[in-house]
């Protein structure tokens, strides 16, 4: 089957324009009359609540934290991305949208993009009305710096924490709209289930995590804002509670999952240190504005890296990619630093890193302004690792840390499940292949505060004077039923293996056989064994406590159990991309020189995987890309 | 390292508590304080007990969801640090360390470790907010704010809102995580609109659930992030203002009712 996008006709720099004024709208004495439930309350899912509450509509928030403020996007880093030109470095809406879509291998929707590069400008003015504090500079306006695969410096930021400052800021308003009451928040809830009637999103089924009782809600419009599912990989920048159950639920009840082997490795994380870690952490890829990479020249050079003279050091992303050099795009620099390792110039007690130096910038700079620039990513460094970053190098090796891939949705930000929007990580839409840094803040934002507050009418306009569903149906008695069998199952394995065990394990079969590198042979192999693992871990598990009580070891093994499902689909999805592209990069489709060889005419779509029951090989559907203004070509970063 | 850990269970909020003694071995320097709990829970739930509940999340320092109090000190021994950056190498093999939830009337204990935080939430919806309704923002650089006064406003602004200034106060008070919102919101020009009636809501809600402040500074000892008392006067000093700005509170409501409407 082949997906339509409803992409509206017309010039690309006037599809937006004209497609919010083609919409429908519900006028303002009619919103109160619908109920709209948003599922997590990270940056799209706040900024959707906040809004859609400011507009009048009755919106139910739901998050698994104990406060909405703690959602993922607190821990992003480095900025956030907007097309002002206030640099007058040649930046435009055209360039940021062209940066996008090269940047992710051409791989994504062009509308949606231009879109994104069009709002992207709003963003930043509605987080400074709120009170936002972006850094500036001594003349009081707005600074800027550079992110990679790009040769503009349009990112804003915070410090070193510009997600947090952008999450309070989403936060913030949301609980604006909760004092006024448009806005009904349910923290420490978890969404166990989606609801699906006639065809259509009805509502879901959540759990209270203190008390255990499933509570069924119901409305004329569900948003997912859950964030992506890096944690299937175990070890990952993701915070530990991220899981991919509210997107994984939607797709077993037919909404679908695109581009699942689209998933990120960042280049510069802190490198394991033993078998204990439980979560590895981003040093923010600002730190490559001024940071050098580098390895020895030597192989399994012991020396200590001050002992290594300038002409014994590669720095080899300045060699192999002297026009973009330290800023080359994620894919790309990760890719290189796994060369780099692999070949047996790594650094370290374990040999799993390369150097990020800031020799350079310090003798340049002097250490105040290195300071001001990332002095909590330094403390942060030294925290963890035990050295002085402003003494020694940074040892920094590549981690998971962003999924482009995610619900299929339209340009409407509408699921294939009418009525179930989908919005922020959540969804596949406009990264392609390759996410940019600083790009997951401005689509959080983007979805939530602008994109979906203007689609969703279009949806809601319809149904104007039906009630919500009725939450006592057969669709809502099944899906509570099934809830509450699930729990009462893994509760009731009492199995020898703890569900972190079985996590790790699988975490390390993904990111074998599908993490940086795959290839068709170990990815055949990896499937069956996750589905053997699948089959053990709902024998073998050991979930002690109950389910009427706060039962944190409960919580993760549902999610655990999704994590198995979407680890087969991750790898039947990168079994049969026959190509590599940004983020996923097959060892058999490469050029002579080692760089990423896409198959543009095979394979020029989004591949949107419709789920046919647990173990069963999902189906695929198709949406074709079509590259009207920004042309394919092979990415050149030298 | 060995260690030996005296840790609070408390089955629920009902539960009356106490102190369970486990033994922590192999632990090594580069693992994190709550890396460590996670090897004590893996043994134990291969024990058969269940694992030690604690809230953490991003373990990087920044979502402010863990917390306990670590030898008497909220966050452990380390400044500036929170429970989930604190890593092992600032413990000594042999050592023997007690772990509690915070310890707060406004914070029930909702089992072991975990509290119940959401009285923050209650302030920061009280009128930690400026009214910014998506879409009519103007150009972000209209307005230029001195980079001094932007950069206090974020120093208040890194508040991440973990509770350890209440964990810390002898009295349970909150004014530290309150005058770190109000005064990123004040000082900024952004928040002038809103400045008195926002001190005013976020006290008064304040007051409602935690201890009155007496000025111990334990709090700014506490805090992770090193937000400074001085805000907390920033936010009395507003407070008093407060009092004599409220134009509707001085005119009396009734008078500037029927003032422009319609």
């Amino acid at each position: 089957m082949t997906l339509d996008a409803k992409i509206p006709p017309g010039p690309i720099q006037e599809k937006w324009d004209n497609h919010r004024f083609n919409t429908k709208l519900v006028a303002p004495q009619n919103r109160r009359k619908f109920d709209v439930i948003v599922v997590g309350s990270g940056l799209a899912g706040a900024s959707a609540g906040a809004t859609l509450g400011e507009l009048g509509y009755n919106v139910k928030v739901f998050c698994f934290q104990d406060s909405p403020r703690r959602a993922h996007s607190i821990a992003a880093q480095g900025g956030i991305n907007a097309a002002k030109n206030y640099k007058n470095d040649g930046d435009s809406v055209y360039r940021l949208f062209y940066d996008t879509i090269k940047g992710g291998d051409y791989r994504s929707r062009e509308a949606n993009v231009y879109r994104l590069a069009q709002i992207s400008t709003s963003i930043i003015d509605q987080c400074v009305a709120q009170g936002v504090p972006f850094a500036r500079e001594y003349g009081g306006l707005l600074d800027n710096r550079s992110f990679g695969g790009t040769q503009v410096s349009r990112t804003f930021y915070a410090r070193g924490q510009t997600g947090q400052q952008l999450e309070l800021g989403a936060y913030q308003a949301l609980m604006r709209q909760v004092e006024l009451g448009t806005v009904e928040l349910h923290s420490r809830h978890e969404m166990l289930e989606i609801v699906v009637e006639d065809g259509k999103a009805a509502g879901i089924i959540v759990r209270d995590l203190i008390t255990g009782e499933l509570t069924r809600h119901s409305a004329h419009a569900v948003v997912l804002a859950t964030g992506g599912y890096g944690n299937v990989f175990f070890l990952s920048t993701q915070a530990k509670g991220c899981n991919t159950t509210a997107i994984w639920r939607a797709h077993r009840k037919g909404a679908y999952f695109a581009n699942p082997c689209y998933t990120q490795i960042h280049p510069t994380c802190i490198p394991v240190s033993g078998d204990h870690q439980s979560k590895l952490t981003l040093m923010s890829e600002s730190l490559r504005n001024d940071g050098r990479v580098w390895v020895p020249v030597k192989p399994d050079d012991r020396r200590k890296p001050g002992d290594i003279p300038a002409a014994e050091r590669d720095y080899y992303l300045e060699r192999r990619y002297p026009a973009f050099a330290n800023l080359v795009p994620r894919d790309v620099a990760s890719r290189a630093a796994k060369e780099r390792v692999d070949a047996g110039y790594g650094v370290g007690e374990l040999k799993n890193g390369v150097y990020l130096d800031f020799g350079d910038a310090i003798h340049r700079l002097g250490r105040t302004v290195v300071e001001q620039r990332y002095g909590n990513l330094f403390d942060m460094y030294a925290n963890i690792a035990g050295e002085d970053p402003y003494e020694s190098p940074m040892r920094i090796y590549p981690a998971v840390h962003y999924t482009m891939g995610g619900l299929w949705v339209d340009y409407n930000l509408m699921s294939n499940l009418p009525g179930l929007f989908v919005v922020g990580e959540a969804n596949f839409s406009d990264h392609g292949a390759n996410r940019l840094g600083a790009s997951a803040l401005m689509q959080g934002l983007a979805d939530g505060y602008f994109v979906l507050p203007a689609t969703i009418s279009g949806w809601l306009a319809d149904q104007l004077n039906q009630p919500a569903p009725s939450t006592t149906s057969d669709a809502f008695n099944e899906a509570a039923d099934a809830v509450a069998e699930r729990i009462n199952t893994l509760l009731t394995v009492n199995g020898t293996r703890t569900v972190d065990s079985f996590h790790r394990e699988l975490g390390q079969t993904l990111w074998d056989n599908c993490g940086m590198a795959r290839n068709a042979a170990s990815l055949s192999d990896a499937r069956k064994k996750i589905s053997e693992l699948r089959e053990e871990y709902w024998s073998d598990v050991r979930v002690l406590g109950d389910g009427q009580s706060l039962n944190q070891s409960l919580e993760k093994a549902g999610r655990v159990a999704d994590f198995f499902e979407l680890g087969e689909l991750l790898c039947q999805d990168a079994l049969h991309r026959e190509e590599s592209c940004g983020g996923h990069f097959r060892e058999e489709h490469q050029t002579p020189d080692g760089e990423a060889k896409r198959d543009d005419d095979n394979f020029a779509y989004v591949a949107a995987w419709e789920f046919q029951g647990t173990g069963s090989k999902a189906k695929l559907n198709k949406e074709d890309l079509e590259f009207e203004y920004a042309h394919p070509s092979q990415r050149s970063y030298k | 390292m060995n260690l030996t850990l005296k840790v609070w269970r408390q089955r629920g909020p009902s539960d009356a508590g106490h102190f369970e003694a486990y033994d922590a071995p192999g632990i090594t320097e580069d693992m994190s304080f709550l890396e460590m709990l996670d090897v004590v829970n893996e043994q134990l739930i291969h024990s058969g007990r269940e694992a030690i509940a604690f809230d953490h999340d991003c373990r990087e320092g920044i979502c402010g969801s863990c917390g306990m109090v670590i030898n008497g000190k909220p966050h452990g021994p380390k400044k500036l640090t929170t429970t989930c950056q604190l890593h092992m190498r600032n413990f000594r093999d042999g050592d023997s360390i007690t772990v509690e939830p915070w310890r707060a009337a406004a914070f029930p204990v909702v089992k072991d470790l975990v509290v119940d935080r959401r009285p923050f939430d209650a302030i920061i919806q009280a009128g930690g907010w400026i009214t910014a309704p998506t879409g009519g923002a103007q150009d972000a650089n209209l307005t230029p704010i001195p980079k001094a006064v932007a950069d206090q406003a974020f120093d208040a602004a890194a508040c991440i809102g973990c509770g350890a200034c209440v964990a810390a106060c002898p009295n349970g008070a909150a004014q530290l995580f309150t005058s770190a919102k109000a005064a990123h919101l004040n000082l900024l020009p952004q928040g002038q609109p809103e400045r008195w009636s926002r001190v005013t809501a976020m006290v008064d809600r304040m007051e409602e659930y935690f201890g009155s402040c007496t000025n111990y500074g334990e709090c700014q000892q506490a805090c992770p992030k090193g937000i400074s008392i001085d805000f907390i006067a920033m936010m009395n000093r507003d407070y008093l203002k407060a009092q004599f700005k409220d134009r509707k509170r001085l005119v009396g409501a009734s008078d500037l009712a029927g003032d422009g409407a319609g």
